[in-house]
């Protein structure tokens, strides 16, 4: 079966890859592009180890083909942090211990940092609803969601700015 | 894990899409969000041989109103539902139940559309439609039809759908505007299917009910409309002891199959507990509490 070429755009880059119909978008982002952030937790999209943001919204990326992507806005953890540092939300699960073992961080972070433009001043409550689609096995969630709110509060506050 | 070999096609139009399902029969296969068909395709419970892609398909998206139906285009998200502010206003129930639907990712990707055709007995939209009268608009190479959510489920992925069928909206009869209504569903976990679940839509005069709809989900090979249970509760005193006599009614018509969510019986028992947790709730609302 023929391949299919497809013009990502990940984390502001153009990447043209040809890819085979069954093929799953967290394949192509680990395996052709070398971007091993995203994990592959579950496979059945309960996990949410795999999330990215596609076109401006949270993606399971273990449950949608690559090629169903032709054209898209990709970005993934190592999309994050730039230059001048770590992103807020990267700064704010540091320094609450929002994670042990960092399986589910790439995935976490992700979602935090959509979550938090969807909402930017959430309640705990919210943030729970928000997170809800992304497991973690260490933590007990308790410092997830302290994470999150710090992010936010991080992000409000416009110190978004690394501190080194 | 990785689903089998398939042809993909990425259909620009209901047209396109419709000449594609005729040209490939019973191997071709609708896809939505992919978020119920693809883990299937995963562990080859579903191979298609050929996929069509409805994601391009703008004029699939949507919701308006139409006089006094609502439209909803069969590949809304599940998230576009939620964030409705006509449904909102008009027809609660359905972000009420969207918002019990997996999780944010999953809501993102998914549609009300897959959710309600695929035909699987755990997914929520089904009962809810059914309680609302919904209709689904059927196009194939034949022509166009309306197929009665009320029906319409015939067994677990078995639909009155046929191979070449295409539903591009769902059309759903705007409730009265002082309805009551509740999407009850008991599930483990985040993401999970319910254990049970019920829909109650409610019309009131006065003390008196005068129209009452109670569908349930995930307790049978079908979604279930309790009809003895709403023939109970019409034009009588919604009180106490009527509430459990409804609620015994619904008991009487399940028959879940034991998996890990539990027994027969206690499926069957959540399924009255939640026929009464949405008729209370219900008629909380359409009192105006």
């Amino acid at each position: 079966m023929a391949k299919h070429a497809i013009t990502l755009n990940v984390n502001g880059q153009a990447m043209d890859v040809a890819v085979d119909s069954r093929e799953l978008l967290i394949h192509t982002l680990r395996d052709r592009l070398r971007l091993t952030g995203a994990h592959i937790g579950c496979e059945t999209s309960h996990c949410g180890a795999c999330t990215v943001d596609i076109d401006g919204a949270s993606v399971k990326s273990c449950t949608m083909l690559a090629v169903q992507c032709q054209g898209a806005d990709i970005r993934t953890v190592e999309g994050l942090a730039t230059a001048d540092g770590l992103h807020a939300v990267q700064e704010a699960f540091t320094q609450e211990h929002g994670l042990q073992c960092g399986f589910c961080t790439p995935g976490m972070l992700m979602r935090a940092y959509r979550f938090l433009q969807e909402n930017p001043d959430p309640t705990d409550d919210e943030i729970r609803h928000g997170m809800a689609g992304n497991l973690c096995r260490c933590t007990g969630y308790q410092n997830i969601i302290n994470a999150v709110r710090v992010a936010g509060e991080k992000l409000r506050q416009g110190e978004a700015e690394p501190a080194e | 894990m990785i689903p089998g070999n398939f042809e993909y096609h990425s259909a620009s139009g209901v047209d396109e899409a419709v000449a594609l399902l005729a040209e490939h029969g019973e191997n071709g296969k609708l896809l939505a969000g992919g978020h119920s068909l693809l883990p299937m395709m995963k562990l080859r419970f579903a191979e298609p041989a050929h996929l069509i892609d409805l994601n391009g398909i703008e004029e699939l998206r949507g919701i308006r109103e139409d006089g006094d139906t609502l439209v909803i285009g069969a590949m809304t998200s599940e998230n576009a539902v939620i964030a409705s502010e006509v449904l909102q206003r008009r027809c609660p129930v359905l972000p009420e139940a969207a918002r019990l639907i997996a999780d944010p990712q999953v809501r993102n990707r998914g549609t009300i559309g897959g959710d309600a055709l695929h035909g699987d007995p755990g997914n929520d939209h089904p009962a809810v439609l059914m309680a609302l009268e919904a209709e689904f608009v059927v196009r194939s190479q034949k022509g166009e039809r309306r197929e009665p959510a009320n029906g319409f489920y015939l067994g677990p992925y078995l639909t009155r759908l046929d191979d070449g069928d295409l539903v591009t909206a769902i059309r759903v009869p705007i409730p009265a505007p002082d309805h009551g209504y509740a999407y009850a569903k008991f599930k483990r976990k985040t993401g999970d299917y319910a254990t049970a679940a019920a829909c109650c839509l409610l019309e009131m005069e006065g003390d008196t009910c005068r129209k009452v709809r109670l569908t349930l989900t995930n307790v049978g090979p079908t979604p279930l409309r309790a009809e003895d249970a709403e023939e109970l509760l019409t034009g009588q005193t919604i009180d106490a002891e009527r509430i459990e006599q409804a609620a015994q009614a619904a008991m009487s018509i399940c028959e879940p199959a034991e998996d890990l969510r539990g027994s027969p019986e206690y499926k069957t028992h959540m399924a009255g507990e939640m026929t009464r947790r949405a008729l209370h709730t219900a008629l909380e609302r359409a009192r105006g509490g």
